[in-house]
């Protein structure tokens, strides 16, 4: 069923809560551990499928819900073998336990485009299997074969009658369950590969979708997971932070906040100082009347222009070996005068989701609930066992809908800080971030730069690529919030903390972060390749930022190949081409998206002023080619239309992998075009959408898109539309313009 | 105490002045489909109707809106009734996240309203006050024009220059 009208079927989950907490119903896992939302008289499947003795499909939704259509693609999985639409099953957002890790990263994370890649065939078979059990069920219970019984929308039918699921479902759970299944044939699917309306779109144009923004304001009508359960007595809290992210509270003057109207409390928490109030308003509000003097940290000696003069002296340095085939620069001595060397530039970048972060919490004795939209929920509950005194495993933790994630809602700070909140003024609370709050204190894209060096033979073709990069890595920001997650829960604090401190600093020097690097050297078929990895961090915190490390190097390369293909003379498709023998997934998808924008006609489009620049990134698994067609007109880059061909495998849901390949592209097109994140004296310059301008109406361009038809494994959709976007569009105003722009933001000289 | 219509209904808070209309309806009114975004009317997130006007209530103090008549999201339309630019919405398949989508029915009713056949130059200038990080800006704009009746974008014409 939709969530529109999940009122009436979570009545019983709230029942259930209220009726003496959490029920195990889980006998084959994680059996100390009892789930979130569980059913205890249910048919439970792999702890995230449950049908009630009610008749009703309940689907424990393992992954985040951040816009990129998991509550819809996932359902359909489930529909396809129970053989009944995803409208007809109620979808909620699991709490934290272990069936609900991803099963590609042994933790709940919702990120790396990995969701239908992950969980395609998982939970197939889980559905499978339920459906073999209640056909078995009902097979034993009305005395007739299996064969004449068929589970269809939402019901078992024996012939022209069709009985509920729920009669079943006791004798059913008392069945072992089958070691193998049989998933539908590739020719007999119903709802994969067909075009699926959202099962939350009603919700979501009618304002009734219940993000972590909305869970302090329950509603009678608008209802998601029991989430909007009441809470007595909450209060909301505004947080003043040190300007410089990381500085630590050395005074405050409350008294003149605290006198404001509506304002309970005034609690200093580990960065900074929190007002709690009856109201939002009167919270923010009180935050101008505080007085507080900060310590602060050493990021406060950054500035960007320092930055980017100490990456640009480290493009000559050695570094790290990422990766090596050959001598790429014994060839590149060889060449003579058929070489090229390219730096480029990019610098941070914020996630800006439109949800600015959030958290409600609820810290009681000895339990505590937690409502957050997040990407790691088991994350969340770490960070906050860590920041109050309940013990991980008697954190609730309620996922709800993510207004936007983009890698943002992988980091916890935010959770961390509400439960320290709720802890030092000892009311329930919801901490609200302001976009200011958010824009400055980001776990922000890696600023970047590479050079890139290449040899040519007589013919143009490629016999070396050399690429230094330049800049951190994300992975020491990550490891350091995940660590406690994966160390045993009686280790004192301040370990965890030294362990994850130093996990930083021996992963530095272990190896290279694959997200430093990744994409730098994969598409093109050179017989000497080398790609290194020289380490400067500057200290500005850095997370995942959809599309991660190819948000850079796709720019870096495609813009590269681009230069190397106007100096052998040959054209900038048919360049790529000769180069990319190995990935004919690769070719196919340049070939169309050329096909598809009359690449080789562009000539005619010139004359009209438009120009066409092109570019192609394997990433994600996947393969995604894109033309974009610019006008250069005084001084302003105009993107008027976007080709774009992906190849992501087998399709479940293709409009919404429709929607994800044309989100990605306009994603990219902001940090094309506008975005940049700078530091004055370690303090984030930006504050707003007025100085951090993304795409808006005006400025979005036509997209057209084909999706290739593919029997091959599902891959992902989220992030493989984004890298080539900057680098087809730089291009194009190459071809406009003839100025090389090598730099992120793109500025025409 | 100030006095409005909230969706049709009187209503009335004592608050003070420069409160903004959103967190009042959100807290008080426990009506949260206007969404907080920016604060500075930059992103459209918290867009509601007054007096039939598109208006960001994140910058709106309630003050202004005394006498005044307000509608959110909710008082547009409802899953039982549906209003014809929420109808597109789902026909268009045009939520991702979902979380600027009211503010931006919000502008595209307002818009319609005013304009039943905006050319694709109107439509950017109502609709570039709202912010989609998701980007559905392509289905939104086909969404209007869906219920203006008006010929879809076409590629051909477009590659021609005869964009609007």
């Amino acid at each position: 069923m939709s969530q529109s009208n999940m009122a009436i079927q979570r009545r019983s989950f709230l029942k259930l809560l209220g009726a003496g907490g959490l029920m195990l119903s889980m006998p084959a896992l994680a059996k100390d551990k009892p789930l979130l939302y569980s059913q205890g008289d249910a048919l439970v499947s792999d702890g995230v499928l449950q049908i009630t003795p009610a008749g009703e499909i309940i689907f424990l939704m393992p992954r985040a819900e951040m816009g990129q259509g998991t509550n819809t693609g996932l359902s359909m999985l489930i529909a396809e073998e129970l053989n009944t639409p995803p409208e007809l099953i109620t979808i909620l957002h699991a709490g934290v336990g272990e069936p609900y890790k991803n099963p590609l990263f042994g933790m709940q994370m919702t990120g790396g485009s990995t969701s239908i890649m992950a969980h395609y065939e998982p939970l197939r078979k889980t559905a499978a299997t339920a459906r073999e059990m209640i056909v078995q069920a009902a097979s034993e219970k009305l005395n007739m074969d299996p064969s004449s019984l068929q589970l269809r929308d939402g019901k078992l039918w024996l012939a022209e009658k069709a009985y509920s699921l729920g009669d079943f479902v006791e004798r059913a759970s008392q069945i072992k369950p089958p070691t193998k299944v049989v998933l539908k044939s590739n020719s007999s699917l119903r709802f994969i590969g067909k075009p699926q309306k959202k099962v939350d779109g009603l919700a979501k144009v009618t304002g009734q979708a219940r993000f972590g923004i909305d869970v302090g304001s329950p509603s009678a009508e608008s209802v998601i997971n029991g989430s909007d359960q009441h809470i007595p007595n909450l209060k909301r809290a505004a947080l003043l932070r040190c300007p410089v992210i990381g500085g630590e509270v050395k005074t405050v003057d409350a008294s003149a906040a605290k006198a404001l109207p509506g304002v309970i409390d005034v609690v200093t928490i580990f960065n900074g100082v929190a007002v709690v109030a009856e109201h939002y308003w009167q919270a923010r509000k009180a935050l101008t009347e505080l007085k507080v003097e900060w310590n602060l940290p050493e990021l406060a000696k950054q500035n960007s222009a320092d930055i980017r003069r100490a990456f640009e002296k480290a493009l000559s340095e050695d570094g790290q070996t990422a990766f090596e085939e050959g001598d790429s620069r014994a060839a590149i001595a060889k060449a003579g005068d058929n070489t090229l060397t390219a730096d480029y530039h990019v610098p941070y970048l914020a996630h800006a989701t439109m949800e600015p972060m959030n958290c409600t919490v609820w810290l009681q004795d000895d339990v505590a609930d937690v409502w957050v939209p997040t990407q790691g929920p088991d994350v969340s509950q770490t960070v906050a066992s860590e920041h109050c005194d309940v013990p991980r495993d008697n954190i609730r933790v309620h996922s709800t809908f993510l207004g936007g994630g983009f890698g943002r809602r992988v980091n916890q700070d935010y959770v961390a800080e509400a439960v320290a909140i709720a802890k030092a003024s000892g009311y329930p609370i919801q901490l609200v971030w302001s976009r200011e709050d958010d824009m400055k204190n980001d776990f922000y894209r890696p600023a970047a730069s590479a050079r890139m060096s290449a040899a040519m033979d007589e013919n143009g073709q490629l016999q070396a690529w050399d690429v230094t990069r330049v800049g951190p890595n994300i992975m020491g920001y990550t490891i350091d919030e995940a660590a406690g997650m994966y160390l045993p829960e009686f280790l004192p604090g301040g370990f965890v903390d030294w362990i994850s401190k130093r996990g930083h600093g021996i992963f530095e020097n272990w190896t290279v972060d694959p997200s430093s690097v990744e994409g730098l050297w994969e598409e093109y078929s050179v017989a000497n390749k080398t790609v290194r990895q020289v380490t400067i961090d500057p200290g500005l915190r850095l997370g995942f930022w959809r599309s991660v490390g190819h948000s850079f190097s796709g720019f870096f390369k495609e813009g590269f190949m681009d230069e190397l293909a106007e100096k052998a003379e040959i054209d900038p498709l048919d360049y790529r081409l000769q180069h990319c023998g190995d990935m004919p997934r690769l070719a196919a998808a340049l070939k169309k998206v050329a096909d598809m924008s009359h690449w080789k006609q562009r000539e005619q489009l010139a004359a009209q002023g438009r120009y066409l620049g092109i570019a192609s990134v394997f990433s994600f698994n996947s393969y995604v080619a894109q033309v974009a067609e610019v006008s250069v007109e005084g001084g302003q880059i105009k993107v008027h239309k976007v080709y774009c061909v992906a190849d992501c495998g087998r399709v479940v849901n293709p409009d919404g992998v429709a929607a994800q390949i044309e989100g990605g592209i306009v994603f990219g097109l902001s940090a094309a075009l506008s975005g940049t994140i700078t530091l004055k004296d370690g303090v984030v310059e930006q504050s707003n959408f007025h100085d951090y301008p993304v795409v808006r109406m005006s400025e979005a361009p036509d997209i057209e898109l084909h999706i290739v038809p593919s029997t091959q494994a599902p891959t992902g959709a989220g992030e493989p539309a984004v890298p080539p976007i900057a680098p087809a569009v730089a291009n194009a105003v190459f071809a406009a313009s003839g100025q090389r722009l090598r730099e992120l933001p793109l500025r025409l000289a | 105490m100030i006095e409005f219509q909230l969706n049709g209904e009187p209503v009335s808070v004592d608050l003070p002045a420069d409160t903004p209309l959103l967190w009042i309806v959100r807290e008080h009114f426990q009506l949260t489909g206007s969404k907080f975004g920016c604060g500075m009317g930059l992103c459209g997130a918290c867009t509601m109707h007054v007096d039939g006007i598109a208006s960001r209530t994140c910058i709106l103090p309630i003050a202004a809106v005394a006498g005044k008549s307000v509608t959110t999201i909710e008082g547009l339309g409802n899953a039982e009734e549906l209003h014809p630019v929420q109808e597109a919405w789902l026909e268009h398949n045009v939520p991702q996240c979902g979380y600027c989508q009211p503010g931006q029915i919000m502008s595209a009713s307002a818009l319609l309203a005013n304009n039943p056949k905006p050319s694709d130059g109107e439509i950017d200038a109502a609709m570039s006050g709202n912010i989609c990080r998701c980007g559905t800006y392509p289905r939104i704009r086909k969404a209007i024009k869906s219920v203006a009746g008006v010929q879809q974008f076409d590629p051909a014409a477009q590659a021609a220059g005869g964009e609007a």
